[in-house]
């Protein structure tokens, strides 16, 4: 039988450029980590950096106790660029950077780097994230206030296609946007009106004869979730949509430079911590969302680990994640058609219902002024679709396999090792790194150091300038990540994003009803209302548990003192403290819970309420719940504890006993 | 395990006598309790800081501050919390959020807004969510407000809204502040129909917008001179670092009070006091018991100006026989 001409591609396509999220410790154990990566196959590299260097400060900064090192790797200065990137040829390679308040900077410390490997700026590969709008919906790593960090993006964008041209200076996120809870429709409406505002932004700042490789430079981070086929339109839907933005909105004739070009992690929001194994199937089905339709195919991906929900994965887990990539390139068929959904009536039924939906989410949010005056607006709906999704989770309309359903299971020997299945960061590298700057403070020029602060912090205040010759050059005289920070703190300002969470809806009075008679109960036995403090310690802005917390204590009928991320523990002793809370509860997922969970209990104590009974929840291995306990928790909740309602029940009784409040009688 | 009994009223009172700050956070957890040995302790905490008892009003500054939602209250006032300290003056600030009760709790994140260095002791900030009881503020606050004044050189209630709530905050403040921004047209409207009680400081923020804040702050102005008000003070600010006009609020405010007749408004603020209180807790049967709000308020004129809240309190519930 004969073949139709176009049922075959004339020769496959090339594969996606394949990558793995990496990074931890310092730069030295990074690079030898990026080195057996590449061995293996994979082809582009994904830094991860910890939080400190994200938010800006150095690791002997207050803030960044028990983050050093952690979730990513310490990048301080040009010398750990260097470190970092030893061996690797940087003409050749393709770097992606997970970076966004700081991003002006460590792309600087790429480029002094290149420079003293003699490769030019313009023959620099790679990606900086630098999406600041995502970071204060949900990923919660910003530093300076909106309007100065518009400026910085805008910055970076007018540079680099300027003199960096094969540089991607921003990945507009929809990823963060699915973890924080949107649905399809608020993900693609988000992320198109967050392109918008960055766009228009450019627009002030490059002459109009730019625009055109602006907008093509401009690529998103996506993310792809279990529902394979809506993920699979939505792209396609994305892909519509950018296309029309840049024809109309900013006039790009040329058709390649309005095409839709996208990175990929796929959904970690959905891994459990039941059952972990299963993750792998998740993470392939997801994998397919993001492949199969030859228009709308990822350029670079990169998978999660099946144990993302457990803590850091180890090297061997993210090998596992990278032959999954390999075998769905090499080893089926996927890369040798054209679109197999051409034509498609489903799917472009599918399509056309997400374009419309995503349309009237768009223009809502430019009734309110554009992305950057509604994000109090998008956040609060945000957190109000996670509250829908994990209250359908709690009811069982939403089936998660291990976790609401199916959950008898034989002890799983994958987590059954003496490390509990994950890695752990060696405690002494904070310690350190603390050393390491302050001797690299000590070693360089400081003249000239404070020179070209003293110019960034000249060029930060005059809007009219573009602040990345100044950052090149601080980097290049040997500043490090908290002094750049810190020159554009004192000049910006800083800034705290909305929490979402005063505006979030209450649910339905039935399924908290008997909370809510407990919790009167024991507020009327205590004289007042029981108050609960929600904080969020350390540099880790995930804060879509600490919001889903704080809503379902308030809808439970308790009065909540939440004040978002990225508090010291004396913060939030002195709240507990000066507020009159009966319970406190500590929110931590990036792995620094042994440092920072003592300091808050230090603080407590020295604020003169140490008896105040403290939970916490998070990303906790097994093999520390012990030990917190003997540190003094009261009880701790990972992911595997999904039924809010029964935390709150749980938190009722702690303040109950502790207030020597009895049970209530049985009726 | 059960908690060791909170400190009693005549303790924390002799605490606060002592100008020791760190008895800020029993003090509301005190006030705010209501169960009936709360409450004894509480009228025996006020008791002990009466005039009567003190010898003198409480010296602390009450400052209400109020104004709509979204008009920036909590960065202005974590630029008057600066400027206080500066002035080396302790602050308290009693956060009410009228609109966060659903559900019968409540999310409080009034605080988050107010930027002050958490190891500075001499700041202090409870967030209270109004609206469990009827009648606006809550008892708790105004107890706290009192008792507070004793031991912070200033203590700022915050609340939200225009219309009601600056005249519940007359009740126990000595300087109203309404807060509003350029181009809000209501607050005029309700000053020129009457709606409004004048407040004491007009402050419109958002200075940086230029013309139309300091058209905003001339209309204002006149609208103040026509109903023959031209004593209240207009203060145009911006919180935008590193701010302006906020000198100048500050020692608007400090003029206010030093104008102030403090015996005479202290002494009507016990009374409003006590009866808000009464209402409280009997509502408007209550205060049909009493011959409706206007004879009550004759009534406790007639009262001895010595008399504590407290004492006046069971004055009003045995004249309305309801207790």
């Amino acid at each position: 039988m004969s073949e139709t001409p176009s049922a075959r591609l004339p020769e496959p396509d090339r594969p996606w450029m394949m990558r793995t999220y990496a990074g931890h410790s310092d730069a030295k154990r990074s690079n030898e980590l990026y080195r057996r990566n590449l061995a293996k196959g994979q082809t582009g590299l994904s830094v991860a950096f910890d939080l400190p260097t994200q938010t800006g400060y150095d690791p002997d900064h207050e803030l960044a106790r028990g983050e050093v090192g952690k979730v990513g790797v310490s990048i301080a200065h040009k010398g750990d660029m260097l470190a970092l990137l030893d061996g690797i040829p940087l003409e050749e390679m393709n770097t992606s950077m997970t970076i966004n308040a700081t991003a002006a900077w460590l792309l600087a410390l790429y480029i002094v780097t290149a420079e003293e490997h003699d490769v030019p700026q313009t023959k620099l590969q790679g990606t900086t994230q630098n999406d600041i709008l995502k970071e204060y919906l949900s990923r919660g790593t910003y530093a300076f206030p909106p309007g100065p960090s518009m400026r910085l993006i805008a910055d970076t964008i007018a540079y680099t296609v300027e003199h960096v041209p094969k540089w991607n200076p921003i990945n507009i996120c929809s990823y963060h946007l699915q973890e924080a809870g949107a649905t399809p429709v608020q993900e693609i409406a988000y992320s198109m009106s967050n392109a918008i505002a960055v766009l228009d932004a450019v627009r002030e700042r490059v002459p109009q004869t730019l625009m055109a490789d602006v907008f093509g430079r401009i690529s998103f981070f996506v993310n792809a979730g279990v529902r394979f086929i809506e993920e699979h339109a939505k792209l396609r839907a994305m892909a519509r949509l950018w296309e029309a933005l840049g024809r109309e909105r900013y006039g790009v004739e040329d058709p390649k430079r309005r095409r839709f070009r996208y990175g990929v992690q796929v959904n970690s929001l959905g891994l459990t911590e039941a059952q972990p194994e299963n993750n792998v199937y998740r993470v392939a089905l997801e994998a397919l969302a993001v492949t199969l339709g030859r228009s709308a195919r990822a350029r670079a991906i990169q998978l999660p680990a099946w144990n993302e929900a457990l803590g850091l994965p180890r090297p061997w887990d993210q090998q596992w994640s990278l032959r999954l990539q390999q075998i769905l390139a090499y080893e089926t068929d996927l890369l040798e058609y054209p679109d197999i959904f051409e034509g498609s009536k489903v799917m472009d039924g599918l399509v056309t219902e997400l374009v419309e939906g995503a349309s009237e989410e768009i223009d809502r949010v430019r009734e309110l002024g554009g992305a950057v005056d509604a994000v109090d607006y998008m956040k609060s709906s945000l957190v109000e679709s996670h509250r829908e999704r994990w209250r359908r989770i709690e009811a069982g309309e939403l089936t998660v396999v291990g976790m609401n359903r199916f959950t008898s299971s034989e002890p799983s020997p994958l987590t059954a090792d003496a490390d509990g299945g994950i890695l752990r960061v060696d405690p002494q590298v904070e310690a350190e790194q603390k050393l390491a700057v302050q001797q690299w403070r000590s070693e360089r020029d400081q003249n000239a150091v404070d020179a070209a602060l003293q110019e960034l912090s000249r060029v930060a205040a005059d809007d009219s300038e573009n602040i990345m010759p100044a950052t090149i050059a601080a980097a290049r005289a040997g500043a490090t990540t908290g002094e750049w920070a810190q020159t554009l703190r004192a000049v910006f300002g800083e800034y705290r994003a909305p929490t979402g969470v005063g505006e979030a809806a209450a649910i339905s009075s039935s399924d908290v009803a008997e909370l809510r008679q407990e919790v009167e109960r024991v507020s009327e036995r205590l004289g007042r209302r029981l108050k609960f403090l929600v904080g969020k310690p350390g540099l880790d802005g995930h804060s879509n548990g600490a919001e889903q917390i704080a809503v379902r204590a308030r809808d439970a009928g308790m009065d909540v003192v939440y004040e978002g991320i990225r508090l010291t523990p004396s913060q939030i002793a002195n709240s507990a403290a000066q507020e009159g809370v009966h319970v406190v509860g500590l929110s931590i997922l990036s792995g620094s819970h042994k440092e920072l969970i003592p300091a808050v209990i230090e603080a407590l104590t020295d604020a003169g309420v140490g008896d105040t009974p403290v939970i916490v929840g998070g990303i906790i291995p097994q093999a520390d719940a012990a030990w917190l306990r003997e540190a003094g928790i009261a009880a701790i909740y990972t992911p595997a504890d999904w039924d809010l309602n029964r935390m709150m029940r749980d938190i009722i009784s702690l303040v109950a006993e502790r207030n020597g409040i009895g049970a209530a009688a049985s009726a | 395990m059960s908690r060791a009994a909170e400190p009693n009223g005549r303790e924390l009172a002799s605490r606060l006598r002592e100008g020791d700050l760190s008895a800020a956070p029993a003090v509301l957890n005190l006030v705010e309790n209501r169960s009936p040995d709360s409450r004894q302790q509480s009228a025996e905490l006020l008791a002990a800081l009466s005039p009567a008892a003190l010898g003198h009003e409480a010296p602390g500054h009450i400052v209400g501050i109020t104004g709509p939602p979204g008009v920036g209250k909590s960065t202005l006032l974590s630029r008057l919390t600066a400027e206080w300290r500066a002035r080396q003056r302790t602050v308290a600030v009693l956060a009410v959020d009228p609109t966060s009760r659903r559900s019968g709790g409540a999310l409080l994140g009034d605080r988050a807004r107010i930027e002050v260095d958490p190891s500075d002791r001499s700041v202090f900030i409870r967030s209270t969510a109004a609206g469990d009881r009827l009648g606006g503020l809550a008892p708790a606050t105004r107890a706290a407000a009192s008792a507070l004044a004793t031991a912070f050189d200033v203590v700022v209630i915050e609340t939200v809204g225009v219309g009601q709530s600056e005249t519940e905050i007359a009740d126990v403040a000595d300087t109203v502040v309404v807060v509003i921004q350029p181009g809000s047209g209501d607050v005029l409207q309700f000053l020129k129909a009457g709606i409004m009680e004048v407040p004491d400081v007009l402050v419109v923020t958002k200075a940086d917008l230029g013309a139309l804040a300091t058209r905003a702050a001339a209309d204002l102005r006149a609208a103040l001179r026509s109903l023959g008000e031209s004593a209240t003070a207009v203060v145009a600010v911006s919180a935008i670092p590193p701010g302006t006009g906020i000198v100048e609020l500050v020692d608007a405010l400090n003029a206010h009070r030093a104008a102030l007749d403090l015996t005479q408004r202290r002494l009507q603020a016990r009374r409003l006091h006590a009866l808000g209180d009464f209402v409280s807790e009997f509502g408007e049967r209550g205060i049909r018991a009493l011959g409706g709000r206007r004879s009550a308020e004759e009534w406790l004129q007639e009262q001895d100006s010595d008399h504590d809240v407290p004492t006046l309190l069971s004055a009003l519930e045995r004249k309305s026989g309801l207790k």
